[in-house]
């Protein structure tokens, strides 16, 4: 059964058998032991440019292909450059693998060359963590490592192994039972809990379903689609759940939140019932927690018991896997229908329509200037619904969100929970990598591009012909938003002058890959279809836009609400709109 | 420590993989989840793969449900129970150097002797008395001891233990065992 091998061999043996094809990364002292092994691999390695572009990208291939996204670094800065991509992925529940090299166990301690407590430093935002002296231990771990980032809520996991186990010799067996006592993940719901949540259903009167990125996560969007249908409830799709529900179906509201449309904000304010699947009442969402939802029971499933209750006081609990909680919702309220039992939303999905109708997603078309939204607009019509969109974060994030339009989960791919910035083009890389036949567009702000885009010559040489689409308005504009709208238009430090410096259309050029402009509202269709012709080397486009443009709808931060505006200075009225009459 | 609301202190049991780091983690949960720790001990078991610690919290009941499920999902945590004071023996271990020359030693003892309480060590100015008690009785023999002068005090974190014949450790010695993932081709 076991023979005699180096740790290093092992610790690739051990990815191989829990079934690594591809792994972002950058050799370094410390691990190079592993990267001999590594050449004789059917592993592909692909090299990036800096450990944050691997973070990400192994993310993106995560969030692409639903499979657990692994990177390689090296002690100390290779580690440390790992975490903010860390801690990404924990916020956002990305089943990802860190492998990081740590310098000899005698070292340990000492402030070593390159040496950097990598366990301690990411304790707080990987879902577990492992430090391996002992060679003997490598198979385990990384089975551990895998079976944790992937099961239950899934989430990052680090392994560092100190370069003297990878150096000594031990011998490989892969285990075939993995003894995890405190890990017991509960997947199944109670069916209690299933009974009461469908009581609560029928009872309601303006239930709305708001869907969360646990329903990406948990691969249950024909679940869902099949539970929504069922019970002709509306439906709202957070910032991680775009996707999870069609945005061409009558019953999806949108996107809710701080940046959320009319309907959907609205729809959860004045609901009777909130069915929460996957979602975590993120302060993003919920504005100021007090009066979110006033009237609103809730019913919350989540895998995690700990994220239910944590903000918002919950009537029926729900701990499970989405796509069985909405399985079992499923039989419940099929058999309640069966029985003549079914909801009665009729004047609630008519007032919402009514709402969804009057307070569509608009943008205003600034003369003789390209809107951002009108580009977005245009990229999903012509990509269209099959291809994946990795945004990075900021207005072109809300955008992208709002105007692409989204048919499948596992096509939206961005950072919610941490925010960062310089996210789109690394993960974009990544989730080509994992679907290398898909069309992969990375759309970007000028400022997030700046921040990764050294990776177009990670996807230039290694054959990942990314698309990127650089919303350039030459500013970091969400801040630049909130200047304007908070702070009397005083633009400190948010003016980038990226129409100038850095010329994106040479750098594109200088990596490798073809770069075009685009100024004019006209030239936007053939632009995208030329970058759409290119499928051997990756394209950058630099939208030049309006930069004026803000992201509406908005609630502003610590508000409710209720206070949304449309547009600035523009509150919907409901209460005094007679065609907007919500029957009791 | 003895003077906070006795009405949000609550006695956690929690029973972890004996593995470097576990302290880290649990230290740094409370930390970053802004939970205030009152007393924390840790020891072995009657299973010397599971250690067992005894977190004193002053928390509302709402925060201790999310303290507690902050700390169920942390890989190496393995139980968590809470103690009813009522339903449960907990002790803290007192050493305490106390000023006593031949004038108070007399009265000095007497206090060791009403509180149940040891000398373990006898210098000719002072004396080291040991006492075991829940927090009330060792907050009550220091204010009698007061007097003659503390010299250095050392007090452990509260352990605690259920009363009657059940043990919180029973269940956890069965193996949880899962199936590695397969082994790729």
């Amino acid at each position: 059964m076991s023979e005699q091998v180096t740790g290093a061999q092992s610790l690739i043996r051990s990815l191989e058998a829990a079934g690594t094809t591809d792994i972002f990364g950058i050799p370094g002292g410390a691990i190079l032991p592993a990267y001999d092994p590594l050449m004789d691999s059917t592993i592909r390695h692909i090299l990036v440019r800096h450990e944050q572009g691997a973070g990400h990208a192994a993310q993106g291939y995560a969030a692409a292909t639903g499979r657990v996204g692994v990177c390689m670094a090296t002690s100390g800065p290779g580690a440390t450059n790992l975490v903010t991509p860390l801690a990404d992925a924990h916020m956002d529940s990305v089943p990802l693998v860190a492998v990081t090299g740590q310098v000899g166990a005698s070292m340990i301690g000492t402030d070593a060359f390159q040496e950097a407590d990598i366990r301690g430093i990411t304790m707080p935002i990987t879902k577990h963590n492992f430090l391996v002296t002992d060679p003997a231990e490598i198979p385990r771990t990384v089975a551990e490592a895998f079976y944790i980032a992937s099961t239950g809520r899934p989430g990052p996991v680090l392994v560092d192994v100190a370069k003297s186990a990878l150096q000594a010799t031990t011998t490989f067996a892969w285990p075939s039972e993995l003894n995890l006592p405190g890990y017991r993940p509960v997947t199944r719901p109670h069916s209690k809990q299933i009974r009461e949540a469908a009581r609560l259903i029928l009872e309601a009167r303006r239930p709305v379903l708001y869907v969360g990125g646990g329903c990406i996560r948990a691969g249950a969007a024909r679940e869902l689609k099949v539970l929504a249908e069922l019970t002709g409830m509306p439906v709202v799709t957070t910032l991680m759940a775009r996707g999870a529900f069609p945005d061409s179906h009558p019953q999806h509201l949108g996107m809710p939140g701080m940046h959320g449309t009319v309907a959907a904000v609205a729809g959860l304010q004045r609901s009777d019932l909130i069915i929460s699947l996957g979602a975590r009442f993120d302060d993003r969402v919920t504005g100021n927690l007090d009066s979110f939802a006033p009237g609103a029971r809730v019913i919350h499933a989540d895998i995690d018991p700990a994220e239910i209750g944590k903000n918002r006081a919950v009537d029926v609990p729900i701990v499970g896997d989405c796509r069985e909680v909405i399985s079992d919702l499923v039989v419940a309220l099929t058999a309640e229908a069966d029985a003549g039992h079914t909801g009665d939303y009729e004047g609630w999905v008519e007032f919402l329509a009514g709402v969804k109708k009057k307070y569509p997603l608009g943008y205003d078309v600034p003369a003789g200037e390209l809107a951002p939204q009108y580009v977005l607009e245009r990229l999903g019509a012509i990509a269209g619904p099959e291809a994946v969109y990795c945004a990075g974060v900021g207005q072109h994030q809300m955008w992208a969100a709002h105007f692409v339009g989204y048919e499948h989960p596992n096509t939206w791919i961005n950072s919610g929970g941490l925010g960062t910035m310089g996210y789109a083009v690394p993960a974009a890389m990544g989730a080509k990598v994992g679907r290398p036949d898909a069309t992969v567009w990375a759309i970007d702000g000028d400022g997030c591009f700046q921040m990764t885009n050294q990776e177009l010559a990670t996807c230039a040489i290694n054959d990942i012909p990314i698309k990127v689409a650089v919303i350039n308005n030459e500013s970091l504009g969400m801040v630049r938003q909130w200047q304007t709208l908070f702070y009397n238009e005083r633009y400190s430090n948010t003016d980038l002058h990226s129409k100038r410096i850095p010329d994106f259309v040479k750098l594109a050029d200088a990596y490798g890959c073809v770069g075009l402009a685009c100024e004019s509202p006209g030239d936007v269709d053939a632009t995208i279809a030329k970058a759409m012709e290119i499928d051997d080397v990756p394209v950058v486009v630099d939208f030049r836009v309006h930069r004026d443009a803000m992201v509406w709808p908005m609630v502003a931060a610590g508000t409710s609400n209720d206070d949304i505006k449309y547009a600035r200075d523009m509150a919907p009225k409901f209460d005094d709109d007679a065609e907007l009459e919500l029957r009791p | 420590m003895n003077t906070s609301n006795p009405g949000s202190r609550h006695t956690l049991s929690v029973l972890v993989e004996n593995k470097p780091g576990v302290l880290a983690r649990i230290a740094g949960l409370f930390s970053r989840r802004g939970f205030n720790i009152d007393s924390l001990a840790v020891g072995p078991t009657e299973h010397p793969e599971v250690s067992r610690m005894t977190i004193v919290v002053n928390v509302e009941d709402s925060p201790l449900e999310q303290v507690t499920k902050q700390l169920n999902k942390l890989v190496e945590v393995i139980k968590i129970v809470e103690l009813d004071g009522s339903a449960s023996v907990n002790r803290e271990l007192l050493l305490v150097k106390v000023r006593a020359d031949a004038d108070t030693r007399g009265q000095v003892l007497d206090a060791v002797q009403l509180f149940r309480a040891k000398v373990v060590d006898v210098s000719p100015d002072a004396v080291t008395i040991q006492a075991v008690g829940n927090s009330d009785k060792l907050a009550d023999l220091l204010r009698v001891l007061e007097p003659f002068g503390i010299r250095e005090l050392v007090q452990s974190g509260m352990v605690a233990i259920g009363r009657g014949s059940r043990s919180i450790s029973e269940r956890t010695l069965r193996p949880v065992t899962v199936p590695a993932p397969p082994a790729a081709g």
